[in-house]
């Protein structure tokens, strides 16, 4: 799949995610947009031969002896198994990264709603950041916020707009701790999307800070 | 394709006889083995092998290689010797298994083993799952075009030798955000990296795939 893409991931995020530096929620959301986007996926391609230079040109450490007979040993163990066949390619709005998180797919989401109309879904991963799929019923603003850290939006559906930008199926939204904006979903369709933070977002507003305790948001 | 050209390097210094018979470069303390076009292609038709034959030789030519390179990459990742041995042998038997997904119009060789010894590195030392993106592979039926491997893995070359040819403070911090010393907000991606050329190379592989899976 991949759509016609105008917002795209930062080298830092892409050189970030090669190396292997970021927390998982990030990983996440970064492994879901580039499954729909190809120029991504390409320049993904170009850090991960930096890896596979850096592998080239590292000092040997001779392996323990008996080592190549253990790995095929291991090997012939498994060979038995029926070869692990990849996820074919799916016309859902999940791709397959996130499909494994929602152990399923849009179907499968347990919505809890967090005020406003809008609906959640935390994700299960590691806690030095969060990750979320959103729904924003259209037409309806997300409380303005901003952030503490940075906050990864991806949209899987439907489109919103802030003071700044529109954003589109496919499209990654990239906002910092400067960043306070308004998103409001479009009209026609409900916004879905994937949001990681690796700080607790922050409503501006009073009502939603003390709502924001209840909701886990 | 292009000989070995170990006649025209100098600082000659060879630092494992395991390593096939390898030349190693000393330049300024990174170490760049010649590995050329010839060994990356060679490389790819023996995971061919592997996937196709299950060819147990060629299996071991690549370990003798690329093992001992992974071990010290894990190593460097923080792993203890006998840690990174362990892991080095499950990188290899993962390599195995999943030979039929090697897509050397994409990537070469040892990419794609920095790749698989990377999410390893995630999953032991850091314990968390590693997403990655949906695979895109050619059918049992489809290899890519030669033509496009060949150019792939020639481009490869050439950016281990830009690399090799940028300033050394550059080329230890590339170094240590690979083996995980640095922190998401360390990493601040160079700027003159030179990998505009591969990626319009594996932008082109992309599309050829997309269009031959329809």
């Amino acid at each position: 799949m991949s759509y016609h893409i105008k917002h795209h991931l930062t080298d830092d995020l892409l050189m970030g995610y090669s190396a292997g530096a970021l927390p998982e929620a990030f990983n996440l959301v970064i492994a879901t947009h580039i499954s729909l986007c190809d120029e991504c996926r390409a320049r993904l391609g170009s850090f991960d031969a930096l890896g596979g230079a850096v592998v080239d040109t590292v000092a040997p450490a001779p392996m323990s002896p008996g080592a190549l007979s253990a790995t095929l040993a291991m090997i012939a163990a498994h060979d038995n198994e029926i070869p692990p066949q990849t996820a074919p390619q799916t016309s859902s709005i999940f791709p397959a990264p996130l499909q494994a998180y929602v152990a399923g797919d849009l179907d499968d989401v347990a919505w809890r709603k967090v005020g406003g109309g809008v609906s959640q879904m935390l994700l299960n991963t590691s806690k030095d950041a969060t990750v979320r799929l959103l729904k924003i019923p259209a037409g309806v603003a997300v409380p303005d916020h901003g952030h503490h850290g940075t906050e990864l939006t991806l949209v899987l559906q439907g489109a919103f707009v802030d003071e700044h930008d529109r954003f589109a199926q496919g499209d990654i939204e990239i906002a910092t701790k400067d960043t306070h904006h308004t998103p409001v979903a479009e009209e026609g369709m409900d916004c879905i999307c994937l949001a990681a933070t690796d700080a607790p977002l922050q409503f501006t507003g009073i009502i939603p800070r003390i709502a924001q305790r209840f909701t886990g948001i | 394709m292009e000989n070995p050209t170990s006649d025209n390097v100098t600082d000659v210094s060879v630092l494992d006889d395991s390593d096939m018979g390898h030349i190693v470069v000393t330049a300024k303390g990174l170490r760049l083995t010649k590995a050329d076009t010839s060994d990356r292609m060679a490389w790819v038709a023996h995971v061919q092998k592997i996937r196709d034959d299950q060819d147990t030789a060629a299996f071991a030519a690549l370990f003798d290689h690329f093992a001992p390179r992974i071990k010290a990459f894990l190593m460097k990742s923080g792993a203890s010797p006998d840690m990174a041995d362990d892991c080095t042998q499950d990188v290899m038997a993962t390599l195995w298994r999943k030979a039929h997904l090697f897509d050397p119009a994409k990537a070469s060789v040892a990419t794609w083993v920095f790749t698989i010894a990377r999410n390893r590195r995630i999953d032991i030392l850091r314990k968390q799952r590693r997403p990655e993106p949906e695979d895109l592979f050619w059918g049992p039926e489809h290899d890519p075009d030669q033509a496009d491997v060949l150019a792939l893995q020639q481009e490869t070359e050439k950016l281990n030798a830009a690399i090799a040819a940028l300033p050394e403070k550059q080329k230890v911090l590339i170094q240590k955000a690979y083996f995980g010393e640095l922190s998401q907000s360390e990493i601040a991606a160079q700027t003159g990296l030179p990998l505009g050329t591969i990626k319009s190379r594996i932008r082109l592989a992309l599309e050829r795939l997309r269009h031959a899976l329809g």
